[in-house]
């Protein structure tokens, strides 16, 4: 690999505004980093990050990452807070020499920061002290080594980079699977036998629960507290209501939930370390496929991320197509949420086939326009892939003035005011809209919960700043009206639609010429969109090579479960399917 | 107010969409028989009322011309080639890494001659994604619209080698008209250039 030449040249960022106020308070403690953002020293870090929440008013933690700088021979933490009442983030970074690879945790003050701690530690192996249940997320325990390491080498190992060079000019097909299993591509201890392998996951897991545990030794950890009999109940990972393979321990107390911890990573693939590999582009289709209901979405996303590294812009013909796109991708999405949330009442199918309808009408078109209906990979840097036609237009307009109104219209009569419906989700699962900022909650759950906190409104990206739109907000925080607020976004959306379809220019759509193999300048970029599920984050390292030096993703629907305890505390067991229904999660984004 | 009266109203509207296909069925009915494939887009468009479903394998939905299944490389009739030059760009933009090429080399004098040697894509990792086709600058590979591969076995079946490939460009023509109509004019508009070009010259 090249060294990343960027270390020595790379440009510190400027102090002003808020950074100043931070150094002026901290002092050396808090020193300029490279690109943007300040480094603030382990010491204080928990009391600057408590100084930045309620000093300075960012009191939303939207991305907490990190990064491994191996040549420089450090780990880096990256954080990105927010306002509420919109604008920009503050970065702020803490450092740890890789042989420490401890760095404070900050779940006492951002309890939100949980599960994406859980993961770093999980993929990049970074302690963090303090963290009140740090265990891996996405990987079983015993697992060895941190994949996202820069030194870690995933089984069928074949290059640090794509393109691989054994596929051309001289490529004999190899099946990887044919490839030595064990060759030593892959990196394990001497005195590592495979057979004795354990997955110690469910001990760890029920430790931390503070129930029996240690199966073959019938070793009881007894909890502190008075002894009850409580019962655990595992639901899923094959289970109908989990919407994938997704499990929830569940320790009742007769039928009452005392404590629900989430289980996850069935569906792992170690996107992010794919995506490192893979040059820029080829990581558009690879987006399709983490909430795959939303690929249309999830190419903006990404696509906004690299085009501010590459610090270019679409032409108007390509802004307004990708809006479309995306506005259809939300109705797309609350429409199956809201059939399958019926689903999990015990509704079966009959919503959900009714919402399934007016979906595949919209896959109709973007299967015109893109080649599929849900693997889109419809944008590109600066561009959109494909135009579309009059027609297309013309049958866009013909669903969004007549069609989508119409059958959105029946769902909120055949639902809304349905007496089943109200007794079974109203005021349950509630959220206090003090716990959805501090669990760092997105979309939909949040602004259920009483906060008007929408990326297209508090920093606005592509030319959403255009349309005349209103934020929907519900003050419950319960169930019902985690459903209402979809339909209140669907009415949004057509609005949206409307304005774009009747504006939209014609012209380029795309900007300069499509390459495939392009250089971005080296940088660090976030670049973060209103998903249908809630705030879709890319964070991007560029060492200026054609290929990512680091692809994070702030998956909402992860981040979002975090809360799922809260939620379902003091609930019955059955409130349980009905809550995570509401949240609306796709395993594809929770795993990666 | 009365409790239930929600569960009605939200009976009536089950009610009523199970009415609906029936009423065009019926319509249809007059139009010349309930499955004319002339209709099924229509009564799977936007307009359409009620749930109908296309029975498929008997019926199948018209697809879309950028519809994108697993590629095929296109073989030019007219000049009897195939239009790969093995460059290489198709296997070097491809996200999975799928595409193995041998560049063609020529026997006599051992250097590189514009056409592949052997061209597999392995069908079981293709993600569909069309950038082999998007990038070709040749316009030699293309997006095929037969989706049904399925199979009994999964290795060997499912690895195109050139012969599997190989589709001739009327195919191609047949499947995607507009982009062979681009295809003709931008190969009209060069023939064009280079005649001014000899016209200049003479
Ligand atoms: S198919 Fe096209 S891109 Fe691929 S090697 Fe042949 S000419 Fe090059
Ligand atoms: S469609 Fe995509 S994945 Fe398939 S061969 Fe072409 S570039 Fe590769």
């Amino acid at each position: 690999m090249t060294a990343p030449a960027k270390a020595k040249a790379a440009p510190l960022a400027e102090l002003k505004g808020d950074l100043a106020v931070l150094k002026e308070k901290f002092g050396d403690a808090v020193q300029p980093a490279e690109y943007e953002g300040v480094v603030i020293a382990n010491g204080v870090l928990v009391e600057a990050a408590r100084f930045i929440r309620d000093e300075l008013g960012y009191q939303y933690l939207s991305s907490l990452t990190a990064v491994d700088y191996i040549q420089e021979g450090y780990f880096e933490v990256v954080y990105h807070a927010y306002r509420l009442e919109g604008g920009g983030p503050l970065v702020f970074k803490a450092r740890t020499p890789r042989g420490v690879a401890t760095i404070p945790s900050l779940v006492s003050v951002w309890p939100g920061a949980d599960f994406q701690e859980r993961e770093a530690w999980d993929l990049m192996g970074i302690r963090f002290a303090g963290h009140p249940n740090l265990k891996r997320i996405l990987l079983w325990e015993g697992f060895h080594g941190h994949p996202l390491r820069k030194d870690w080498k995933e089984p069928y190992y074949e290059e640090e980079h794509k393109p691989f060079s054994s596929r051309w000019p001289s490529g004999h097909h190899i099946r990887a699977e044919d490839r030595v299993f064990w060759h030593d591509n892959v990196q394990y201890p001497l005195d590592w036998d495979p057979d004795q392998a354990e997955d110690t996951s469910d001990e760890w897991l029920y430790i931390g629960m503070g129930q029996f545990a240690r199966a073959e030794t019938g070793e009881r950890v007894e909890p502190k507290s008075l002894r009850t009999e409580r019962l655990v109940v595992n639901m899923g990972p094959q289970h109908p209501s989990t919407h994938g393979v997704f499990r929830m321990v569940v320790t009742l107390d007769g039928e009452t939930i005392v404590r629900l911890e989430p289980v996850m990573g069935y569906l792992h693939r170690n996107h992010e370390k794919i995506g490192e590999r893979n040059m820029y582009l080829q990581n558009m289709p690879y987006t399709d496929r983490l909430d795959y209901i939303c690929s249309m979405s999830n190419n903006l996303g990404y696509a906004i991320a690299v085009e501010k590294l590459l610090g270019i812009k679409p032409p108007e013909r390509a802004e307004y197509l990708r809006v479309i796109m995306a506005e259809f991708t939300r109705i797309v999405n609350h429409l199956w949420a809201i059939g399958f949330l019926l689903n999990d009442l015990g509704a079966f199918f009959t919503p959900a086939l009714y919402a399934i309808e007016e979906r595949e009408l919209i896959l109709d078109l973007f299967e015109e326009a893109a080649g599929s209906r849900m693997m889109c990979n419809y944008m590109r840097f600066g561009g959109v892939a494909y135009d579309v036609s009059d027609d297309w237009i013309a049958r866009a307009k013909e669903l969004v003035y007549n069609r989508l109104p119409r059958a959105i219209e029946e769902l909120d009569r055949y639902l809304t005011h349905n007496e089943l419906i109200q007794s079974r989700c109203q005021g349950v699962g509630v959220l206090p809209p003090d716990l959805a900022v501090a669990y760092s909650t997105a979309g939909p759950v949040l602004r259920a919960s009483g906060i008007p906190y929408d990326v297209r409104r508090a920093e606005p990206y592509s030319i959403y700043d255009r349309f005349d739109f209103d934020v929907a907000v519900r003050y419950n925080g319960d169930v019902y009206d985690r459903y209402l607020i979809r339909i209140d976004e669907m009415w949004q959306s057509l609005r949206i639609l409307r304005q774009a379809l009747e504006q939209i220019p014609r012209g380029e759509i795309q900007a300069g010429k499509k390459q495939y193999m392009m250089r971005v300048p080296a940088g660090q970029a976030y670049g973060r969109v209103e998903n249908p599920k809630g705030e879709l984050g890319f964070y991007l390292v560029s060492d200026g090579s054609p290929n990512p030096y680091r692809y994070h993703i702030r998956a909402p629907s992860f981040i979002n479960l975090t809360a799922l305890n809260e939620m379902c505390k003091g609930h019955k067991v059955a409130d349980v399917v009905v809550i995570l229904g509401s949240i609306d999660i796709v395993l594809g984004e929770v795993d990666r | 107010m009365i409790y239930g009266i929600g569960i009605l109203k939200g009976l009536g509207v089950t009610l009523k969409h199970f009415i609906e296909s029936y009423i065009e069925d019926v319509r249809y009915l007059f139009e010349g028989g309930r499955y004319q494939p002339r209709h099924l887009p229509a009564r799977q468009g936007p307009r359409a009322r009620g749930i109908f479903t296309v029975q498929y394998p008997k019926e199948k939905l018209p697809l879309p011309e950028n519809f994108r299944y697993i590629p095929f490389l296109v073989y030019d009739t007219q000049e009897n080639k195939i239009k790969c030059t093995s460059c290489g760009i198709c296997a070097k933009v491809c996200p999975p890494q799928c595409i193995w090429i041998v560049r063609g080399t020529d026997p006599s004098t051992g250097r590189p001659r514009p056409e592949p040697e052997a061209f597999y894509i392995d069908a079981t990792i293709c993600m569909s994604c069309g950038f082999c086709a998007e990038f070709c600058p040749f316009d030699a590979i293309k997006m095929d619209h037969d989706y049904e591969l399925s199979s009994y076995e999964r290795y060997e079946s499912l690895l195109f080698d050139l012969p599997r490939l190989l589709k001739p460009d009327t195919y191609h023509a047949q499947i995607h008209p507009s982009d062979w109509a681009r295809e003709l004019a931008e190969k009209e508009a060069e023939k064009a250039k280079k005649r001014e070009k000899a016209a200049a010259r003479a």
